[in-house]
């Protein structure tokens, strides 16, 4: 038995009994709305000794219960006796099917986390390559719940606050269960509003029509130059290609002045026409910097083989090139229709008339003392929900697009 | 051997570029000639405008030109035929401080409406009224008065005056297209005490934005290197803040971080974590003591760095995992079998090689943070220390009107940004293909 090792093994349940604790009893917060207080002194001895149990125990290799159950049993009688059999400092009366759930996920978290990061471990000598994989164990466990939590708190209060009322989001911030005693009305009363009073239903069209146009413009003009620019030798060439990439990196805001004078002396402003000037501007660049990467990617020798049968250039580009570009080109539809459906400034300056706002533009109007939040978080859920949904159909082109544009190898 | 032999027996390349290259030529121009003209007219035409009016005293309210409005008006009650009446003009410059030249006003009479005496600038010819006005000065107001009597059809008509509607021509100065320069908006915006911190901010910002995407990126990526199941769930996932629009996430953390009926703030103090609500993106700064030394930890500005963080990990994380599945596992296994530790394989292994891409999505990431507006401008407003200078572009331009103000401070970004464009291009490594 060295010192060392007991350690490793004390801190690892003592990680793990602290954070589970916390996300478990945040989660029963916010999914039911009672606060519960997480015990995490208690929660982190444990842990603890459920990892020094489960440890000893694959050590010893005794037989009878396995180790792992040991340690859970352990676990659980320590964190009972720990907060007085009230794990989440609530009275047993209150949801107490809930806090049975959360009993259980606790200690299943805990010895399964004390079990995938001590596999192996003993309390005799550990090397330091164990050691290492050890500590590489609880960093990447403890970063896996980090960045879930992380990315999917926001989304989840951004939903659940949507169907909320005022009064209820105010009584109780933490709250943000679901109450379904109100019925289908109540909970979706704020997107009912909003595509009623607030015109919803046509700042959805407006953004649909002026992304759709944008991908069909964008990818009208960066074809034929991304080919150019790929596959024709031309004086320039080089030139020519690096320089698409610089002008993706001048600032809308260095261009918006400018615009917005010319635009208002032109009677463009406060129009789609505008709009659709100025997004596939700014999305050229980027479409034809992912395409004539994946252009240059193809073999040539199969529209040699066409020129050489007697098609003309327009028609290897029309009949062999882009068919064999469809994922790039999915890809970069599915890029450009998020740039523009995300796209903020420029329709924020140029639109004024609420005709014709974009869903960003609506969304930013909603922020106001008279709106009330759920609605504004009602507008940003109408906002994201057709891009993710469009994103997770499409996700394996976009990431393949993205990074080839790039990255070699 | 003569010279033409000597041609002949030294066969070279033909100089200059044969036909068949230059149709290639010609179709390369005509193929990229149309984007061309787009980002010329929409990118680089605007960046030379802004020089343009960061030199002129441009005011918002100048981009409507002055005008003469006019006010057209019958007076007196004519009830019976015969009865008199008179036609009034009202004509004002809307401008206080720039002239107008060649003003001409042109109108038809009502019908029915007989006139008697016109006004010395005016000449009637049949129904048509012509007013040669002249130059106006600024905040000139002018009345024109047609006396006349009525006749049966202008009683029965429904306000016959309406029937045609004045119009007024007249050339004023345009302070956008006229040669009038000045340095005041570079001299205001130089001198403004705030300036310097808005550049300071705008660093901080920017360097601490780009690494935390850059770290997370990082981490995320060793994260989903190894293969389970549910990874592609996972990738999805971590994708959600990039792939959103900046609306809906910032004003989700707006309401998330809220002092008041924030779930943050309420879960932070109902678990006795903190005594009071923070005010994360209201707060300027927050004093604390360093062993006895204060010190200030500005609040806000973080908290805007750690969304900046958050919602650009994705990007890295992306890039940076392309290129760790790319890697040769070879040295890998042989360096397992020398015993080397995760760590050290980690350290001396992983990162030299990803050293390439971290390069290039630093350069890269520093440029888009440093040119990003929307995020700060939807979380803080840049109020509470987080303005830097894209939003005092807007702040210049728009919210004080003043363009010429906005423009030079966008000049400001971009010849910094052309600095660090220039700088990415000389560093970035030519092996990444970029």
């Amino acid at each position: 038995m060295r010192p060392g090792s007991v350690l490793i093994a004390a801190i690892t349940g003592l990680i793990w009994g602290v954070t589970a604790m916390v996300v478990i009893g945040v989660t029963l917060t916010l999914v039911t709305g009672e606060v519960a207080l997480p015990q995490a002194t208690a929660a982190g001895l444990a842990g603890l000794l459920g990892a020094l149990v489960f440890v000893w125990r694959q050590t010893s290799d005794a037989a009878g219960l396995p180790a792992w159950a040991l340690s859970a049993l352990v676990t659980t009688l320590v964190l009972l006796a720990g907060t007085f059999a009230a794990p989440f400092t609530l009275p047993l009366s209150s949801v107490p099917l809930w806090q049975m759930a959360g009993l259980i996920a606790f200690v299943g978290c805990v010895t399964a986390a004390n079990k995938v990061s001590l596999d192996g471990a003993s309390l005799g000598a550990m090397s330091r390559y164990h050691r290492e994989v050890i500590y590489i164990r609880i960093f990447k466990g403890i970063g896996f719940v980090v960045f879930t939590i992380i990315v999917a708190l926001p989304f989840y209060v951004m939903v659940m606050t949507s169907l909320k009322s005022q009064q209820t989001l105010l009584a109780n911030p933490l709250d943000l269960s679901i109450d379904l005693s109100q019925g289908f009305d109540g909970l979706f009363r704020s997107y009912v509003e909003l595509f009623t009073k607030f015109n919803f239903g046509r700042y959805l069209m407006v953004s649909a029509f002026v992304s759709v146009a944008t991908v069909i413009l964008t990818l009208l003009f960066s074809v034929p130059g991304a080919y150019a620019v790929s596959r024709l030798r031309f004086p320039g060439q080089a030139f020519l290609s690096r320089s698409v990439l610089l002008i993706y990196m001048v600032p809308a805001i260095v261009l918006v002045i400018p615009l917005y004078a010319v635009f208002s002396q032109l009677g463009l402003r406060n129009t789609l026409t505008g709009l659709l000037i100025v997004y596939p501007a700014t999305t050229i660049p980027v479409a034809l910097y992912m395409l004539q990467g994946y252009f240059r990617g193809l073999p040539s020798e199969l529209e040699e083989a066409g020129l050489m049968d007697g098609l003309s250039r327009l028609g290897v580009i029309l009949k062999i090139t882009l068919p064999l570009s469809l994922p790039a080109l999915a890809s970069v539809s599915l890029y450009v229709f998020m740039i523009a459906w995300n796209e903020f400034l420029f329709a924020f300056m140029f639109l004024d008339d609420p005709d014709i706002f974009t869903l960003s533009r609506g969304v930013v109007s909603l922020n106001s003392s008279e709106v009330p939040r759920q609605h504004l978080m009602a507008g940003a859920v109408i906002a994201t929900v057709p891009v993710l949904f469009i994103f997770l159909w499409f996700e394996r082109f976009l990431v393949q697009g993205l990074t080839a544009g790039s990255v070699k190898g | 051997m003569t010279a033409q032999e000597q041609t002949i027996a030294q066969p070279r390349p033909p100089k200059g570029i044969g036909p068949m290259q230059r149709r290639e030529m010609r179709l390369a121009y005509l193929m990229l000639a149309p984007t061309f003209l787009i980002i010329l007219a929409i990118v680089a035409g605007p960046l030379l405008a802004n020089f343009w009016i960061s030199f002129k005293p441009v005011q918002l309210a100048d981009l409507r030109p002055p005008s003469v409005l006019v006010n057209e008006r019958m007076r007196g009650k004519p009830a019976a035929p015969g009865d008199a009446a008179t036609l009034e003009y009202r004509l004002r410059n809307s401008s206080q401080d720039k002239e107008i030249r060649d003003v001409v006003l042109r109108d038809q009479l009502p019908a029915g409406f007989d006139v008697t005496a016109v006004p010395e600038t005016c000449t009637v010819q049949g129904l048509a009224i012509t007013c040669d006005i002249g130059n106006v000065p600024p905040k000139w107001r002018e009345r024109l008065r047609f006396e006349g009597t009525v006749s049966e059809s202008y009683l029965s008509a429904d306000r016959p005056e309406r029937a045609s509607v004045p119009e007024v021509s007249g050339d004023a100065d345009n302070v956008l297209t006229n040669f009038e320069f000045t340095f005041e908006n570079f001299s205001r915006i130089f001198d403004a005490h705030e300036f310097w911190s808005v550049l300071r901010v705008t660093f901080y910002y920017t360097i601490f934005g780009t690494a935390g995407a850059l770290v997370l990126g990082l981490f995320a990526a060793q994260l989903l290197n190894t293969s389970f199941k549910g990874r592609g769930f996972l990738r999805g996932l971590f994708l959600f803040p990039y792939v959103s629009p900046v609306i809906a996430v910032a004003f989700t953390w707006v309401v998330l971080f809220d002092p008041f009926s924030g779930t943050l703030n309420a879960l932070l103090t109902k678990m006795g974590v903190v005594a009071d609500p923070i005010n994360f993106f209201g707060q300027r700064a927050v004093e604390f003591s360093f062993f006895g030394i204060p010190m200030e930890f500005p609040l806000a500005l973080s908290t805007v760095i750690a969304f900046e963080a958050w919602r650009y990990f994705p990007l890295s994380f992306l890039f940076i995992l392309a290129r760790m599945q790319s890697l040769n596992t070879d040295i890998y296994e042989a360096a397992e079998m020398d015993g080397a530790t995760p760590l050290q394989q980690f350290w001396y292994l992983s990162l030299p090689q990803l050293m390439g891409i971290l390069s290039v999505l630093f350069l890269l990431r520093f440029i888009w943070t440093f040119n990003k507006f929307d995020d700060i401008f939807l979380l803080t407003g840049g109020n509470a220390g987080t303005r830097t200078l894209t939003v005092d572009v807007y702040e210049q331009g728009f919210a004080l009107s003043n363009l010429g103000a906005g423009a030079a401070v966008a000049v400001v970004v971009f010849v910094v940004l052309v600095t660090f464009a220039t700088l990415f291009l000389h560093f970035s490594p030519k092996e990444e293909g970029l």
